[in-house]
């Protein structure tokens, strides 16, 4: 059985996939980045091969992706995750031909082709208002955990309106309007209806066409599922895996080149990655 | 058949001869700052008439260049810093900063000491933020200011409004008698003439040269290396040391592109840049480029001075006219959407490009303005695939190495992707 691996090394949490040839998932981990990037990466591969009984080894090619991907040293080879998570979309939701990633720091739009190649895309730029960061210091302010305030924020009635896209002046902003007797769900419902307005914008600039995928942490969220539906007037698709497709699309890419397929494409000739590519990981504890 | 070129950036023997040559010019600087030399003239890069400066064997001295040096030389962020503290805002162009917080600092450079102003000539062409710089630096040394009030290209092409030139020559005029005035000579017209006849031969080079770059390969980066073969077409435009410098820098890159030498080992794309360079940052932008065998061949940045590679020449015959042509007609930042999205067509379509990768800066409205319009116009309406980043030309704090990467990279991957697609 031949298996590729995907590890997406996000600035808040790192996702390892593995695929069997048949392009099953066979194994998920996910843990908390920190401070120490190439360790994360590690764990995180070496908790998806064990939860699959399996050894690392006998993974044949690794891709690693998202910010850290260069810290995947024990990786065969760095892709993006924007081309990761159109191949991921495009695996769980074939007729996927926009991708919505909201993730710990990033918005993305990615306009997808039908064999999941990126035809377009635009990010987020030195500002992290669209993204998890936003709800998570929200969140913070009114006391709840992320899980609870997307449920929360369905709840509203009159949602507010934020007047700062800034993720942390909006700390000030709810704290004001909890002052002011506003409820916790309308303040939510506000939070949620800002960064869908400012996404949808975002997004826009590629194109928006159905079907829509979200991906991404932020897609586990109810409260922004149901807050990007209504601004955008469609239907988005999510899933239990959701924040996983930039895994999956990396381990979709490994799969091919194990497999010796030339879609994917060959490894670049003037690349320097950050540590040498190796054929076996580190024994553990050696760090 | 392509041959491996040992080195991955461009260094051959034009880049120690603009060194010897630069650093002659930046002698001369110091020299009239210790008021030993030439009367010091400030202008902007914009489509200027150095010519008339050298006619009376005057110094120009460029804020922007020496902004840009400082920047080179990683000296630019405590001098923007003492800017802010003045009161200059974060969102002011970052070479204004750079600009005055060296004027503060003694206008010393590792690189000259740069003389105070004998006159200020604000070549008013396209940006309008050199209006109030200037306004600035006359406040400061108390020196003469001379408003050389270019009206913008204001219509679709190719010829601006025949009275607009004229508006322009008539200053020229006054301008002459600004000079005599301050050189205590007539203008010797045989000498503008001979400048004019060396302006217009080092332009016929410099377009000679940029269009070396239609080969497969390309003999040299029109983007990473052009912008470093700009100091000598400012500083020494109209000498016979600027002339030489062509001359020899043709030579070179002839030889280049007939040995089918180009700057990578192999050239894998090839792409239109627009925006400035991040200075501060130029050997790793230009990494994350050659990791994927990106080769500029044409550069807008690099015409911001003038336009040589549509025809337009200096003419001894008409000075003045041709002079206010160039400042008018023939450099980028005076020049309307429309015209700029032309310029890079051509460049697409007659170069032979890949793609359009748009550098925004935050700092500098002139140039980011609209970028996002340019975006949509070419990979939408003429289906050239563009990427726009964004960081700043002089100032080191915008610049996010791992999200340039990021967005570089993906791109690029998908380009590759491409490619594998129409193979099959």
């Amino acid at each position: 059985m031949i298996y590729g691996g995907g590890v997406d090394v996000g600035s808040t949490q790192t996702k390892a996939i593995i695929l069997s040839e048949d392009r099953k998932i066979v194994a998920r981990s996910l843990i908390n980045t920190g401070a120490n990037v190439s360790m994360a990466a590690e764990r995180s591969f070496r908790e998806a091969a064990a939860s699959a009984g399996i050894t690392p080894e006998s993974v044949a090619y690794v891709v690693g992706t998202g910010y850290g991907r260069y810290k995947v040293n024990f990786g065969n080879a760095q892709i993006t995750e924007i081309s990761c998570h159109a191949r991921g979309a495009n695996l769980l939701f074939p007729k996927t031909r926009t991708v919505i990633d909201m993730g710990g720091q990033d918005a993305k739009g990615i306009r997808v082709g039908e064999d999941g190649d990126v035809k377009d895309f635009v990010m987020n730029d030195k500002c992290a208002a669209g993204t998890g960061r936003f709800l998570s210091n929200a969140a913070e302010t009114v006391g709840l955990g992320l899980d609870q305030i997307g449920p929360i924020s369905l709840g509203a009635k009159k949602p507010v309106r934020l007047s700062t896209v800034c993720a942390v002046f909006v700390e000030s902003d709810i704290m004001s309007y909890l002052a002011e007797g506003k409820t916790v769900p309308d303040i939510l419902g506000g939070v949620h209806n800002a960064i869908a307005a400012r996404t949808v914008a975002l997004v826009r600039r590629v194109g928006i066409d159905p079907e829509i995928t979200f991906t991404g942490g932020v897609s586990l969220n109810i409260g922004m599922v149901k807050a990007l539906e209504q601004k955008l007037g469609l239907p988005v698709n999510v899933c239990a895996d959701s924040h996983y497709i930039g895994a999956i699309g990396a381990a979709i890419f490994a799969l091919e080149r194990a497999l010796g397929g030339a879609s994917a494409g060959s490894d670049k000739p003037n690349q320097v990655p950050a540590g040498a590519p190796k054929s076996s990981l580190p024994i553990i504890g050696a760090q | 058949m392509a041959q491996v070129t040992p080195k991955s950036d461009y260094q051959g023997r034009i880049h120690n001869l603009q060194k010897d040559m630069i650093g002659r010019y930046y002698a001369r600087l110091t020299a009239a700052a210790e008021g030993k030399g030439d009367k010091a003239i400030y202008m902007l890069i914009s489509g200027n008439p150095v010519e008339l400066i050298a006619a009376f064997d005057m110094i120009p001295v460029y804020p922007e260049v020496n902004a840009l040096q400082l920047a080179v030389k990683k000296q630019s962020l405590p001098l923007i810093l003492a800017a802010e503290e003045m009161g200059y805002s974060t969102d002011n162009c970052a070479y204004v900063k750079a600009d005055v917080g060296m004027y503060f600092a003694g206008r010393k450079t590792p690189f000259a000491t740069i003389p105070e102003p004998d006159l200020i000539l604000c070549n008013y062409v396209g940006c309008n933020v050199y209006l109030q710089w200037f306004e600035h630096l006359a406040e400061y040394s108390k020196a003469p200011i001379y408003n050389l009030d270019v009206p913008f290209f204001r219509t679709p092409g190719p010829e601006p409004l025949e009275e607009d030139l004229s508006y322009v020559v008539k200053q020229l005029e006054e301008l002459i008698e600004v000079l005599e005035r301050l050189s205590g000579k007539s203008l010797d017209y045989k000498k503008l003439q001979r400048i004019m006849q060396l302006s217009g031969e080092t332009g016929e080079l410099w377009s000679d040269i940029k269009k070396l770059t239609r080969e497969r390969p390309a003999p040299f980066d029109a983007y990473f290396d052009s912008v470093m073969m700009m100091a000598p077409l400012y500083c020494l435009r109209g000498t016979e040391d600027g002339l030489r410098f062509f001359q020899e820098a043709y030579k070179e890159m002839k030889q280049r592109a007939d040995n089918h030498e180009g700057p990578l080992p192999q050239e894998k794309f090839r792409v239109v840049m627009e925006g400035p360079p991040p200075w501060p940052f130029l050997r790793q932008f230009r990494d994350m480029f050659s990791r994927w065998g990106a080769v500029a061949i044409a550069s807008t940045y690099s015409t911001v001075g003038g336009i040589w590679e549509f025809g337009f020449r200096h003419d001894p015959q008409h000075p003045l006219e041709s002079i206010a042509r160039h400042m008018l007609q023939w450099n980028v930042t005076n020049r309307n959407f429309i015209q700029r999205y032309k310029q890079i067509k051509d460049y697409v379509e007659d170069w032979g490009a890949d793609a359009l990768v748009i550098h925004s800066v935050k700092s500098c409205r002139l140039f980011s303005a609209g970028q996002g319009d340019m975006r949509d116009y070419f990979t939408k309406q003429l289906n050239v695939p563009t990427l726009l980043i964004e960081s700043d030309l002089e100032d080191p704090r915008y610049f996010s190495e791992a999200q340039l990467r990021n967005r570089v990279d993906a791109f690029f991957e998908s380009l590759e992707h491409q490619r594998t697609l129409v193979k099959k």
